[in-house]
């Protein structure tokens, strides 16, 4: 799989891209609990106190979506478009 | 229906747009713009220049569902929309949206729709550089509520 962020979260995760090696999630809230910040803390827990989006395939979805080897999955705060 | 999305670091011509437009839908009477701008001020702070970051593999992909939404509800004859990314300067072009239609009813409700749908579901992330600093800009909670009023969307 292949993890991108953007915008404030990019900068926070000082990272664009990640090629998800490690074991494959069942779904995409348990990829934001194996997904760590710089400062150590869970992408899960990040998401308790900042709005985060998630698009699997480049179509938004919610946590439950579950996930596939091969899926580009993309975490970004709400857009700002226009 | 005709239509065109591009996302551009290059400026856009409202004049050329409207010829394109023109020259594909022989139908259409009614034609609506908005012209999204670089503002100088943004709570109360000076503006210099404004980033726009965006998701390559998506934004266009997007663009075109909101266009599939406007076109089946609205009956749309044309539609061009283009944004710009890259570093841009007050009173810059940022973004246009533009519609064609029978009759003037469908393209102002139809440009109105695809603006407040791109507000909110477009991947596109604006950073102001002020002299307090660069900022990310806040998504404004009215966006949501204005995308919400035109009812299910599925984009």
């Amino acid at each position: 799989m292949k993890v991108l962020f953007f915008a404030s979260l990019r900068e926070t995760m000082a990272c664009s891209e990640l090629a998800w090696t490690s074991d494959q999630p069942d779904n995409v809230a348990s990829l934001m609990t194996q997904i760590l910040l710089p400062d150590g803390q869970s992408l899960a827990s990040y998401a308790e106190t900042e709005s985060l989006l998630i698009a699997v395939n480049q179509q938004m979805v919610d946590g439950d979506t579950a996930l596939n080897p091969g899926d580009e999955v993309a975490f970004f705060p709400p857009v700002t478009g226009g | 229906m005709f239509r065109q999305v591009d996302i551009q670091f290059e400026d856009f011509a409202i004049d050329e747009v409207l010829g394109t437009l023109k020259a594909n839908t022989s139908a259409a009477g009614g034609f609506c713009f908005f012209a999204g701008v670089v503002r100088d001020m943004n709570d109360d702070e000076e503006i210099k220049s404004l980033y726009l970051e965006h998701y390559p593999e998506m934004t266009e992909k997007q663009l075109h569902r909101i266009l599939d939404q406007a076109e089946a509800r609205f009956g749309l004859l044309g539609a061009i929309v283009i944004h710009r990314i890259g570093s841009l300067a007050a009173r810059d072009n940022i973004v246009l949206v533009a519609v064609a239609a029978a009759h003037r009813g469908e393209a102002f409700s139809a440009c109105e729709m695809i603006m407040d749908y791109l507000k909110t579901q477009a991947t596109f992330w604006k950073k102001e550089v002020t002299p307090e600093g660069d900022r990310w800009v806040a998504a404004r909670g009215s966006d949501l509520s204005k995308e919400a009023a035109w009812g299910d969307s599925s984009a």
